[in-house]
């Protein structure tokens, strides 16, 4: 529907230098430097007091940095106020005024902004069909569904044609099936406008999804940056490899810069780990189980205790005495391994990240 | 929030909170001079009023009727009003809004037009049932049911009455248990509330009181303070510095209860 | 039901009695005459000083609660200051006028701390007469009363006022005067003009206050009935305390009616 000029200046690019935020002796923020490439969707991942929001709300100037800045498209916009930042904000709930009709809330950055009623109408009526929410102009927020509110509150964020677009946990207030059909409309929408927008959520899976590329961020820092691909096939830390999918912790020995888990040796992903005794991080997809082949109980072989069914994939939990292991394989490959089936582990050969500490594993 | 908003915030608030206080705090204050005034302008200040109050009769017997009638207002108003709310809410929700309407009622009929419709009907009763002072609890009732009903609704809203009652009643309980082992237990600072406002109401009323020729608190500290106006000015700064005292002490209390009640999964 | 019962005995007869009364003509039957004794002078005089009262301390009340409960709201939810600021609303509101005359006159009544204070420093309060029993002196005594009763029940519909609003107004390019015309002004407009109305109904009502204050009587319609209902002279006009009592109500019932139609639009967006 119309160019991209129709709809708004093509992306600028969005950079992040050096920021810091702190809340008394507590650091929020600890010197994030991220650039975004124009028209980019960029999502920041992690669990709460990770420092996701505190950069969300840098860049939209809801607060005020430390140190470090922020420069949209070469301009420096650190010192100004959200006011003067021209972006465009959705929260993850009450985003809408409640006296306001769908149509008013998307018009009244425009408003603002003292256009004539005519072009406001004209505007605003555009924005929510983009969308799809044309003919719920004159409703209400407390007649509108969760997942529409959140349309017209990125109807109204990108009406008035915003530098960069932010979304804070949009989604996260919402049930289940809404939750992954507006995911992919805020997709649709982004690309479709083409601005470069940031995406802040603890949903792995979302992230994963429709991000161009994923910050995973812990503690206040950036742990990863990169493609969801490489985020989930070859995570930088542990606490990627634990936070984004499953992960079994596999207790084994580091010798001649190789890891042996009960038997098999595996490469490792960082050369220089201390050898001695480690805990090794490996996919539930990089496990696959065997019922030919030598049964005895060597320290591969275990009972199915669980098989999962997700669907298009399994997942098939193996009981191997003092350890459990899940293993992800493809539904028709499970079938042949139902609980009670003696079963023996092949781990590919793929190279495994070693867990720091000793600590419970993270979940998403 | 930027830094330059945060500042005006915090001199607006400063200077708002310094000039009400002022404002609110000098009649209290001047009551406590009042009170404590010598004989003359020069003389020391003194306890007399104070200590006057015990011996004055009528403020003694005016305080223990007040607190009596408070008690017997708020208890009744407990036993006639939350079994109803709970009956309703699980049995009959589609009367709620004529139970609520009832309770918000009194709002709407100002206490001293009420006393006129009150006054035959007092006559009748003192004749017919007991001339005691006791017998404006019924009308007390009446007046504390607004607040008495906002604060309960409020604590039943927030504990979930059905589930918790079926479960009860499925593992043999009967209403009577059901009241007082379930409801009452889960909805402490909504009850303890309710009734505190009821006290408060009691010992602060006068209209009703004085127009039906009984004698309460506030009656008797009127009369007295016509001729002996600091003792009258001591119990009335009195009574207020008590009930501030046991509000304050219903917020800490009601705090810490709600967070026992925690019920996981529940979460706002 | 036994609440039924109750409410009915106690609530809607005395009602019935004070409505069915005002319609009785001295002589028996149905008539009006009861409340043509309203509108003799000082009956008059009477309801639109209480009307004027009740209006002007409504207002004052109203603005300044509202400040007070703004400043009350933006501090930690959970604070001394919160809750000592509640608990005290609480009572002053609630209380008794009986306190509060007494407090006044201990404050600045020709006794009273604050006038003696005044006068040691050369300023004299009363020069154009003691207005502490007039109209200035009642309207003051109820502001009192009337903003921490603005602070109770105007607070609910602050604390319902989101963040999000404020800054998804910042987002849009809006400042703080925009915020308050166009978002927080209009959400809170119909909550202050329904808690204004109920500090006139408040206001309209009270009693113990003026009958403690005015011990020699007062031209207030609460105290019109007070005369009414401790004289003799009740004899030669029953009715006329009932009609009084049943204008009162109805101008009261008006009040809260409207309170809560603005109510119902406040809890629809402040909740």
């Amino acid at each position: 529907m119309g160019s991209e000029t129709a709809r708004g200046h093509a992306g600028v690019e969005v950079r992040m230098e050096q920021l810091s935020r702190r809340y008394g002796p507590v650091v929020a923020l600890n010197e994030l430097t991220l650039t975004m490439a124009p028209g980019e969707l960029v999502a920041l991942l992690g669990p709460s007091g990770c420092g996701k929001t505190t950069a969300l709300r840098l860049v939209a100037g809801l607060e005020e940095a430390n140190s470090g800045r922020v420069v949209f498209g070469g301009k420096d916009v650190t010192g100004l106020p959200a006011s003067k930042r021209d972006v465009g904000m959705v929260f993850q709930a009450y985003s809408l005024f409640p006296h306001m009709t769908a149509l008013q809330n998307v018009a009244f950055g425009l408003t603002l902004r003292r256009k004539t009623a005519d072009e406001r109408r004209r505007r605003a009526g555009e924005m929510l069909e983009l969308v799809g929410l044309s003919g719920f102009a004159d409703r209400y927020a407390s007649q509108l569904s969760g997942g529409q509110q959140q349309r017209v509150a990125l109807a109204r964020a990108l009406a008035i044609e915003p530098t960069v677009l932010l979304l804070d946990e949009p989604l996260s207030a919402l049930d289940a099936k809404v939750r992954s059909r507006l995911r992919d409309e805020i997709r649709r929408v982004q690309l479709d406008v083409g601005i470069t927008t940031l995406f802040v959520t603890h949903d792995q899976e979302e992230a994963l999804a429709i991000a161009d590329r994923v910050g995973v961020m812990q503690s206040g820092h950036l742990e990863q940056l990169g493609p969801p691909t490489e985020i989930y096939a070859r995570p930088a830390t542990p606490f990627v490899a634990e936070f984004v999918g499953l992960t079994n912790r596999l207790p084994g020995e580091v010798k001649f810069g190789m890891v042996e888990v009960r038997g098999t040796q595996l490469p490792l992903v960082q050369p220089n780990v201390p050898t001695g005794p480690a805990i090794a991080l490996v996919r539930p997809e990089a496990v696959s189980l065997s019922t030919d082949g030598a049964m005895s109980n060597g320290p591969l072989v275990g009972t199915v205790i669980a098989v999962a069914f997700l669907g298009a994939t399994s997942r098939v939990t193996v009981d191997l005495g003092d350890l459990t292991v899940i293993a992800q394989m493809p539904t028709s490959t499970a079938a042949s391994t139902p609980a009670g089936t003696r079963v023996r582990l092949d781990l590919r050969n793929d190279p495994v990240l070693i867990a720091r500490e000793e600590k419970a594993s993270g979940d998403a | 929030m930027n830094r330059s908003r945060r500042l005006k915030l915090r001199i607006f608030r400063i200077v708002v909170l310094l000039l009400m206080g002022a404002f609110f705090l000098l009649p209290i204050g001047a009551m406590l001079e009042f009170s404590t005034r010598g004989n003359s302008v020069i003389s020391p200040r003194t306890l007399d009023a104070w200590v006057l109050i015990a011996q004055t009769p009528g403020l003694v017997k005016g305080i223990v009727t007040s607190l009596q009638l408070a008690v017997i207002t708020s208890l009744g108003m407990l036993v006639l009003l939350l079994p109803t709310m709970v009956w309703v809410r699980l049995r009959l929700p589609q009367i709620s809004r004529i139970v609520e309407f009832i309770c918000l009622l009194p709002l709407t009929v100002p206490a001293i037009a009420l006393v006129v419709g009150l006054k035959p009907l007092y006559i009748w009763i003192n004749i017919n049932v007991t001339p005691s002072v006791l017998a404006l609890s019924f009308a007390y009732l009446i007046l504390v049911l607004p607040y008495s009903y906002r604060s309960l609704d409020a604590g039943l809203a927030a504990i979930d009455l059905k589930t918790l009652s079926e479960a009860a009643r499925s593992l043999g309980a009967g209403w009577i248990t059901v009241m007082w082992r379930i409801v009452i237990p889960n909805m402490p600072s909504a009850i303890l509330n309710a009734g505190l406002l009821s006290v408060a109401l009691v010992l602060g009323e006068y209209t009703v009181a004085s127009l039906l020729n009984f004698q309460n608190l506030q009656v008797e500290v009127a009369y007295v303070g016509l001729t002996n106006a600091p003792t009258s000015t001591a119990v009335a700064v009195g009574a207020l510095v008590l009930a501030f005292v046991l509000l304050m002490v219903l917020t800490l209390v009601g705090g810490r209860l709600q967070q026992q009640n925690y019920i996981p999964g529940q979460r706002a | 039901m036994p609440f039924f019962a109750y409410v009915g005995l106690f609530l809607l007869l005395p009602t019935a009695i004070v409505v069915v009364g005002s319609l009785t003509a001295p002589g028996g039957g149905f008539s009006l005459t009861n409340f043509a004794g309203i509108n003799k002078p000082y009956m008059v005089k009477a309801f639109s000083l209480s009307l004027s009262v009740s209006a002007v301390s409504a207002v004052a009340g109203a603005f300044f609660g509202a400040v007070l409960a703004y400043a009350v709201v933006t501090g930690n939810p959970r604070g001394l200051l919160r809750r000592s600021i509640m608990s005290a609303s609480g009572v002053l509101a609630q209380f008794g006028g009986v306190a509060l005359a007494f407090a006044f006159i201990a404050t600045i009544s020709p006794v009273g701390f604050v006038t003696v204070f005044l006068k040691d420093h050369g300023i004299d309060i009363y020069t154009n007469g003691v207005w502490l029993y007039d109209a200035p002196g009642i309207t003051l005594i109820y502001v009192y009363f009337q903003i921490p009763l603005m602070v109770l029940v105007f607070l609910p519909a602050l604390d319902g006022i989101r963040p999000q609003w404020r800054e998804a107004t910042e987002s849009l390019g809006g400042n703080t005067w925009h915020y308050w015309r166009y978002v927080a002004g209009p959400l809170l407009a119909p909550a202050f003009l329904g808690c204004t109305l109920l500090l006139f109904a408040n206001a309209f009502s009270a009693y113990a206050t003026i009958a403690a204050l005015l011990t020699n009587g007062g031209v207030y319609v609460p105290l019109q009935i007070q005369a009414l209902l401790t004289s003799e002279t009740e004899q030669s006009q029953p009715g006329l305390a009932q009609a009084l009592a049943v204008a009162m109500i109805l101008i009261v019932v008006i009040v809260m009616t409207l309170y809560t139609l603005l109510q119902r639009r406040t809890t629809r967006w402040l909740r």
